[in-house]
């Protein structure tokens, strides 16, 4: 068995006239975890769901856990844990009903002490009969991340599963994340976040159907080319509007009062820069950051795009 | 790495008991689904019960009297008093009388033929001829009864001595039935409300239940699980077989204490003909919802079901009154075998042999839809 729990190749979906992922090639080595971004409607929940045989792909063949992610989707399905984007447990039915639901339907021996222990991790059994849908959207979370691990998956797939939940719970949510990878489970995650991108072994970045960019956050950055300047100072942010129509400047993003300036031709951009390296503005030399990757690479697709 | 990834993908009595007690639990949260169940029956039942238990009066008659003797004026004059005929037409051919009752101005058209007085007193096959447009049954059922004792107690007075003799009524009334041959009665009335309730109920219950998890956006979680077809649609449709199950016996009990409906006997018949139309009818219910996207597109499916199904199974009008096509039609519906069963089994006592061919449609029912539905049914979101 090789180190890949996904392995696949040349994935395409379409939604009547809309191309909606295209040619999407995607490996994730075991144990890791890969952080899935993206705009809206690029594609993000369109992938997970091909990849847990949720949807057909039109095209497109590899692996997913040494199987054949079409032909043996159930088989996929069985050893693969899927957190929804959108809350997808029983409502109507309390917390212990869905989790005793999740672990008859996966046929899990010692079914009551696997749902007592999951209730005693989550810290909901004094709440057990509480109905699923009065849960906030936190505890809703963790619910549904119980319920995707509990049949003790190979691979987990989570659809923005913290979108709309407050931090302190984000970072609960996100220690757990670690905790599962450390012990071998593979996790693929789509999310918004930038300070989520950061804490994922590796980063996945699709737009608009198309795999823009791959690797770890360094790996990225570094592959984009990309050379940024940070201007300080007064009034620094309100320069954005300006540079961003010179020539060799490829985005120019505020950042609080600051301004980031990136292109991928070093001397172009200085020129550019040049008439505004003036008080009370100083400008230097900084290490791009994922978001303005992104940002530059969102820019790009929905030129290729159009 | 869990054990249930070597196990064969056979069918699975674990993941079927999970949807059923899922399936179940969310039936007992729903207290509108609940009420349903329980209170549609009854409701029904009564409305339809006042209807059986009418028993309208004075209702329109026309007569054509051929004979001036003083049995027929007895035999008239005891007729208005039993209650039920009111004679708003005195006709003066039969031609006349005939198109009165083809109007429907009258409900019974009662002609006393010119030799009725000298047949009494002679005692040879004296008869009096009753048309009933039966095609109210309900209506008319109070006044059929009130004709059958009317020979025995019209002439009683005019009849002393000689001419009467015991034993032997003095006339015959002979009634002709128009626009319902098969005389469908006011009992069978609740057996035909127990196929409309159980399908009303059962399909649109099913019907909802799978086009709901759609929309709640459950079905995403339930397909990301090795749950399979088949084993989804048992499990959802095995509590509402129980929930058939006590309408059925509900309105039975209902119909035997309150409309003292004969149970003649045919039992086996009867249970096997209630369990086999309770699935076909979830079945139904189950195909209807991998086709409708949404619960009222559902909703508008089984509503669009329930109209042939209470309009041409024979429940609203004698099947064999229908022409050929709605004939044709009407045995494609399940609700008609069914009818045929539950009369034949409730009213005459016919067992599983004298009923198989009903059951059989039925049985192929089941097993045609459950097949499409289970073709139908997507594993996948595409
Ligand atoms: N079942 C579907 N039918 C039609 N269009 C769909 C369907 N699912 C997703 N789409 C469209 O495909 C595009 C990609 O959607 P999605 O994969 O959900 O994006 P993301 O998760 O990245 O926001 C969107 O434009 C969406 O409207
Ligand atoms: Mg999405």
């Amino acid at each position: 068995m090789s180190d890949l729990a996904v392995d696949v190749s040349g994935l395409n979906k379409s939604f009547g006239p809309r191309h909606v992922v295209q040619d999407v090639s995607i490996q994730v080595e075991k144990g890791r975890i890969t952080g899935f971004l993206g705009p809206n409607g690029s594609g993000k929940t369109t992938t997970l769901r091909m990849l847990c045989g949720l949807l057909t792909p039109d095209s497109g063949e590899g692996q997913v856990l040494g199987l054949d992610f079409r032909r043996q989707a159930e088989a996929v399905k069985r050893q693969t844990g899927y957190m929804t984007q959108k809350f997808s447990l029983y409502e109507d039915l309390s917390i212990e009903e869905n989790l005793d639901f999740v672990a008859r339907v996966h046929e899990l021996p010692r079914r009551r002490e696997r749902v007592a222990d999951s209730l005693e991790r989550l810290g909901l059994t004094a709440r057990r009969k509480q109905l699923a849908g009065s849960l906030s959207g936190g505890w809703k979370q963790r619910l549904a991340l119980a319920a995707s691990i509990m049949h003790e998956p190979r691979l987990l797939l989570l659809d923005e599963p913290t979108a709309g939940v407050d931090p302190k719970a984000r970072r609960e949510f996100w220690d757990e994340i670690h905790a599962l990878s450390a012990e071998g489970l593979t996790v693929m995650v789509s999310t918004h976040y930038m300070d989520e991108a950061e804490r994922c072994h590796d980063i996945a970045y699709i737009a608009y159907g198309r795999l823009m960019a791959r690797g770890t956050a360094e790996e990225v950055i570094a592959r984009s080319g990309l050379v940024t300047f940070r201007g300080e100072g007064p009034g620094a942010d309100r320069l954005a509007r300006d540079l961003a129509k010179a020539s060799g400047v490829a985005m120019a993003a505020p950042f609080g009062a600051a301004l980031h300036v990136s292109g991928t031709d070093r001397a172009a951009l200085e020129a550019a820069i040049a008439p505004y390296r003036k008080p009370p503005v100083t400008w230097t030399e900084v290490q791009p950051t994922l978001e303005d990757v992104f940002i530059r690479l969102m820019g790009q697709s929905s030129d290729n795009f159009q | 790495m869990s054990g249930a990834v070597e196990r064969r993908s056979g069918l699975s009595g674990a993941r079927i008991l999970a949807v059923l007690i899922k399936e179940f639990i969310q039936l007992t949260r729903d207290r509108l689904t609940y009420a349903m169940i329980l209170v549609m029956p009854i409701v029904q039942l009564l409305l339809f019960g006042y209807a059986i238990n009418s028993d309208p009066r004075d209702l329109p008659t026309a007569v054509l009297v051929q004979d001036q003797g003083p049995m027929a004026r007895s035999t008239l004059s005891a007729l208005v008093n039993s209650g039920y005929f009111e004679i708003v037409r005195t006709a003066s051919s039969p031609a006349e009388l005939d198109a009165a009752v083809a109007r429907g101005e009258v409900q019974f058209a009662l002609t006393i033929p010119a030799d009725f007085t000298r047949r009494v007193v002679r005692g040879d096959g004296a008869q009096i001829l009753v048309e009933a447009d039966a095609s109210d049954p309900a209506a008319t059922g109070g006044a059929i009864a009130a004709l059958a004792s009317l020979p025995r107690t019209a002439l009683s007075r005019d009849l002393v001595g000689a001419a009467s003799k015991p034993g032997a009524d003095p006339f015959e009334v002979v009634i002709h039935r128009r626009y319902n041959p098969e005389a469908v009665t006011a009992y069978n009335i609740v057996p035909g409300l127990l196929g409309v309730i159980l399908s009303m109920t059962l399909v649109m219950m099913t019907a909802l239940g799978v086009t709901r998890e759609y929309e709640r956006g459950t079905m995403e979680s339930l397909l990301a699980t090795p749950a399979r077809p088949i084993e989804v649609m048992i499990g959802k449709l095995a509590p509402y077989v129980v929930v058939g199950l006590i309408q059925t016996t509900v309105i039975l009990i209902l119909a035997r204490v309150l409309f003292a409906v004969p149970m003649a006997g045919g039992w086996i018949a009867l249970g096997l003909g209630v369990l086999l139309f309770i699935v076909g009818s979830l079945a139904l219910g189950f195909l209807i919802s991998t086709v409708a996207r949404t619960q009222l597109q559902a909703m508008q499916m089984s509503f669009f079901y329930m109209m042939p199904s209470i309009l041409l199974s024979g429940f609203m009008f004698p099947f064999r009154g229908m022409p050929d096509w709605a004939q044709a039609l009407g045995s494609v519906i399940p609700v008609t075998h069914f009818l045929r069963v539950v009369r034949g089994a409730l009213l005459k006592g016919l067992d599983v042999v004298a009923l198989w061919p009903s059951l059989g449609a039925l049985a192929l029912f089941v097993v045609v839809i459950a097949g499409a539905a289970m073709a139908r049914y997507r594993t996948t979101l595409d």
